[in-house]
């Protein structure tokens, strides 16, 4: 409940302010004059493509790669992946009223999501309103997940095997955004579909929010009646960064049907914080993500079912050569390196009071080419450990990593 | 851009690249530091058998949509054995109801397994008050074929129920009733309609398909064709897993290899033994034992090292929790395997859990816990220098 009352205050804190919204959202250039996005407007800050005078844009970014890995010196051999393909389209229906959709296909056609589909009207700059399918504002990665803003080629491990990005529901809510000077301040509140029991019965055997991306339904009809809120407010200096502050939580379970109770009220709650900068001189590019789940777990499970996570990764990147290449104007070398770490259970076992591990830590560094801002050609080495519950030896994965992303 | 930095960056990256680069692809653990992975001489049809059995192991994971509980322990096969290897206190499973060989009085009111979780909106069971109950860590499940292959004949052989050689050493076998869905062993050996059961702490199961269709039944809350019987309603349902899962499973556990000794030419090994055998640890942890004709060919007639004898022995009052099964007495215990005692850490979180309930943390407290029929050879454990007492552990780390 706290969460709640903390969060009402600093939305109603910035419900003063005035904000103004990405007006060159349908011209062909990407190029963004303010400088000053945020994570929240990543699902805008897009190449898009017009087509001639139409109201509608067309955009999309496909990513695939090769990949040889080994874990704990057996391989599955050489790997040809067609991790995505998405396609946006954006139409201007009105002058303050936008539609987005993205839709994705993951490895191949099998997984086809809708990620974004969602009409936002502008009633000031500090108050719009958005209805459709939405992406969660949970941390920074869910909502500003396009493959060729990275020089990584697997997503962290926390965004997507913690919290369940890419993580979208159907819902309501209002965002805004106000500039002072260097300083811009945005919110996000949503009231969407939610979770479900796969949480906790699943087959991973521990607690584990992405199963609830397998329930479709969750598009069509909520899980048990109960709204999954999420609300992100966020400040960016434009010398400084950007810190974000999230919270997602709701009830879980099916406590009711038909009017008659099966169970209590089971929450689920998620905050996440993140953060992003580019250092004035090195131009070294930080950005990360730290996020702390709670799930009322049945005393009925053991401690096989984590009642507390944590996760988080962390991006260096240093562009090292930035100069035309190969006939490319723009065309940038970076290095980069990424430290992730989930425990996706933390605590102590009741029988030996001993630590519960079943967690993991990867490195990854990374070299990459942009022949322009929005392709990449990365090639990575993967080294993940990761433990079991009892914290037995680890397991070692680890390998090469070689593809590409551009949007289209 | 200057020169500097992108050298610099470069540097960042190769060393980085360097310091990973003894492990830069994770090679394959030792053979001998590992208890899974299948014995030597399978054909590729029996490897396939024996990977499909190994996902049922270790990837099918049960949840309330395919069947799990609704009361159960845990919910997969590996998440109490993790890598093959011996359990965690944390995974150890309870059962009530039986004091002596005339059988559960409890059956009605859950025994003989306490299922103690339950998927959500179920309560799960607990201990009914007056229940005599035993605690069972896992153990290993590393050469369980050639266990399975060892003839009755030659368990018959090492048991001396009388003690008529007066060693103070009986070794009693556990004659137990068949559920209808076992296939006889050949050459077994039958009294009264009563069988030799081998597997499990108290030898109450004759093999590892009764093992198998147990484990997922009591365990798990699965139901199968063979145990068709709901553990909570006790209403025969339909089955949760199929036949073809449940023999690919038996397969993988007969196949899965014997633990490799370490450091066996180590004079400290070498010597160890030999105090293991002169006072007299060997005669119920038999160094050797020899598999007959077997319907898995690569496991027949072999030689093996497992320091078992198969046997049940009365382990003295600190070790009778109260409980029993078959026609074990609450005292009795089947000896188990010695063989992967030096890789049971790696499977238990980094430490020892020995003895039936993992109460023993280290060896020789796990020594120190023997009594009756085995207190004798305690103490002479007990009378050994330190030297010797290492040296003797040392050899048991190297199983
Ligand atoms: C709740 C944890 C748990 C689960 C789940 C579990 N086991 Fe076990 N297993 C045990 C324990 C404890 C024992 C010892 C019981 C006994 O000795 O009577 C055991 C014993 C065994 C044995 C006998 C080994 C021997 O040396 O006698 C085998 C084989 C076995 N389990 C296989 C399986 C299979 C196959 C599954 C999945 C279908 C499974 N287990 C699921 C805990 C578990
Ligand atoms: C009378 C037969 C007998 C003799 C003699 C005997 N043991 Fe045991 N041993 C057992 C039985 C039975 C158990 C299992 C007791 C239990 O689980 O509670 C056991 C358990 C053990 C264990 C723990 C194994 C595990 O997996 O938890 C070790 C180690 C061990 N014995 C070593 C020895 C050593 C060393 C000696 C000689 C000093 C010895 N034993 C003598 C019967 C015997």
């Amino acid at each position: 409940m706290k969460q709640y009352y903390l969060l009402i205050t600093l939305l109603c804190s910035t419900a003063t302010l005035y904000a103004q919204i990405d007006p060159v959202l349908l011209r062909n250039t990407p190029k963004d004059t303010a400088e000053m996005k945020m994570n929240m407007d990543a699902i805008y800050n897009r190449p898009f493509l017009q087509l001639g005078k139409l109201p509608v844009a067309l955009g999309g970014y496909v990513e695939a790669n090769y990949q040889y890995l080994k874990e704990n010196g057996i391989s599955e051999g050489h790997q040809f992946q067609m991790r995505r393909l998405t396609l946006f389209v954006s139409s201007a229906i009105s002058k303050r009223i936008k539609f987005l959709s993205e839709i994705e296909f993951e490895d191949g056609t099998k997984e086809i999501n809708i990620e974004f589909a969602s009409v936002d009207f502008e009633l000031s700059p500090l108050l719009n309103f958005r209805g459709g399918v939405v992406m969660n504002p949970i941390g920074a990665f869910n909502q500003n997940h396009d493959g060729p803003k990275w020089e990584f080629i697997d997503r962290p491990i926390s965004a997507t095997q913690m919290l369940p990005a890419t993580w979208s529901n159907v819902g309501f809510g209002i965002f805004g955004k106000k500039y002072v000077k260097d300083w811009v301040y945005a919110y996000e509140a949503y009231f969407t579909n939610g979770f479900d029991d796969q949480i906790i019965n699943n087959a991973e055997g521990k607690t584990f929010l992405p199963a609830s991306k397998t329930n479709a339904d969750r598009f069509e009809e909520s899980f048990n009646g109960s709204p999954l809120f999420t609300g992100k407010v966020a400040v960016k200096n434009r010398k400084i960064g950007e810190l974000g502050l999230s919270y997602m939580g709701g009830i879980y379970n099916k406590y009711q049907e038909d009017g008659l109770t099966l169970d209590k009220k089971r929450p689920v709650n998620v905050f996440a914080i993140d953060f992003n900068t580019t250092l004035p001189k090195s131009k070294t590019y930080i950005n990360g993500e730290w996020a702390w789940v709670h799930v009322d777990v049945p005393d009925t499970y053991t401690e096989q079912f984590g009642r507390n996570q944590q996760g988080g990764f962390v991006d260096i990147v240093q562009p090292v050569i930035k100069k035309p290449m190969m006939g490319f104007e723009k065309a940038v070398l970076n290095v980069a390196l990424r430290l992730e770490y989930v425990d996706w259970n933390k605590g102590s076992f009741k029988s030996t009071g001993g630590n519960i591990s079943d967690e993991v830590f990867a490195f990854v560094p990374a070299i990459s080419w942009r022949p322009t801002p929005q392709t990449v050609i990365r090639l990575n080495y993967r080294h993940n450990t990761q433990h079991d519950i009892l914290g037995n030896p680890p397991s070692k994965i680890a390998g090469f990593q070689f593809g590409f992303s551009t949007y289209f | 851009m200057n020169k500097k930095r992108m050298v610099m960056g470069l540097l960042i990256t190769i060393l980085l690249a360097a310091l990973a680069c003894d492990k830069i692809l994770p090679g394959k653990p030792a053979d001998d530091s590992i208890l899974d992975g299948p014995i030597d001489g399978l054909t590729g049809e029996q490897h396939q058998m024996f990977l499909r059995g190994d996902v049922a192991f270790n990837d099918d994971v049960f949840t309330a949509t395919n069947g799990l509980g609704p009361l159960f322990v845990s919910t997969s096969c590996g998440s109490c054995h993790a890598g093959d290897g011996k359990g965690h206190p944390f995974t150890t499973l309870t059962r009530f109801g039986q004091t002596d060989s005339t059988g559960n009085t409890f059956m009605q009111l859950g025994g003989p397994q306490l299922q103690n979780r339950a998927i959500p909106s179920f309560m799960p069971e607990q201990i009914p008050a007056g229940a005599a109950f035993s605690k069972f860590t896992p153990p290993a499940n590393t050469g369980l074929g050639f266990l399975d292959a060892v003839p009755d004949n030659t368990i018959l052989s090492l048991a001396d129920e009388h003690d008529a050689d007066g060693d103070g050493i009986s070794g009693r076998v556990n004659w137990i009733t068949l559920p209808p869905y076992i296939t006889h062993r050949p050459g077994t050996v039958e009294r009264n309609n009563k069988y030799i059961g081998r597997f499990g702490k108290k030898a109450a199961v004759y093999d590892l398909m009764q093992q198998t269709a147990n484990a997922y039944n009591q365990d798990m809350g699965i139901v199968s064709s063979y145990e068709p019987y709901d553990s909570y309603t006790h209403a025969e349902i339909d089955p949760e897993v199929t036949n073809q899962k449940v023999l690919d499973l038996v397969f993988y556990l007969r196949t899965l290899k014997a633990p490799i000794q370490r450091n066996q030419h180590d004079a400290d090994v070498i010597s160890g033994k030999q105090l293991f055998l002169n006072i007299g640890c060997a005669k119920c942890h038999i160094p050797e034992l020899k598999t007959g004709d077997y319907s898995i060919p690569a496991l027949a007639n072999k030689t093996f090292q497992p320091y078992t004898d198969l046997l049940l022995h009365d382990m003295g009052p600190g070790l009778n929790d109260g409980y029993t099964e078959g026609g074990a007495m609450p005292a009795e215990w089947r000896t188990p395997p010695l063989w992967g005692l030096g890789l049971s850490k790696n499977s238990q979180g980094g430490q020892y859990f020995l003895l039936h309930d993992g109460r023993a943390t280290t060896i020789e407290a796990a020594i120190k816990g023997h009594g009756g029929e085995a207190q004798a050879s305690n103490a002479s454990f007990q009378k050994l220098s330190a030297t010797d007492q290492a040296v003797l552990i040392k050899f048991l780390e190297s199983l």
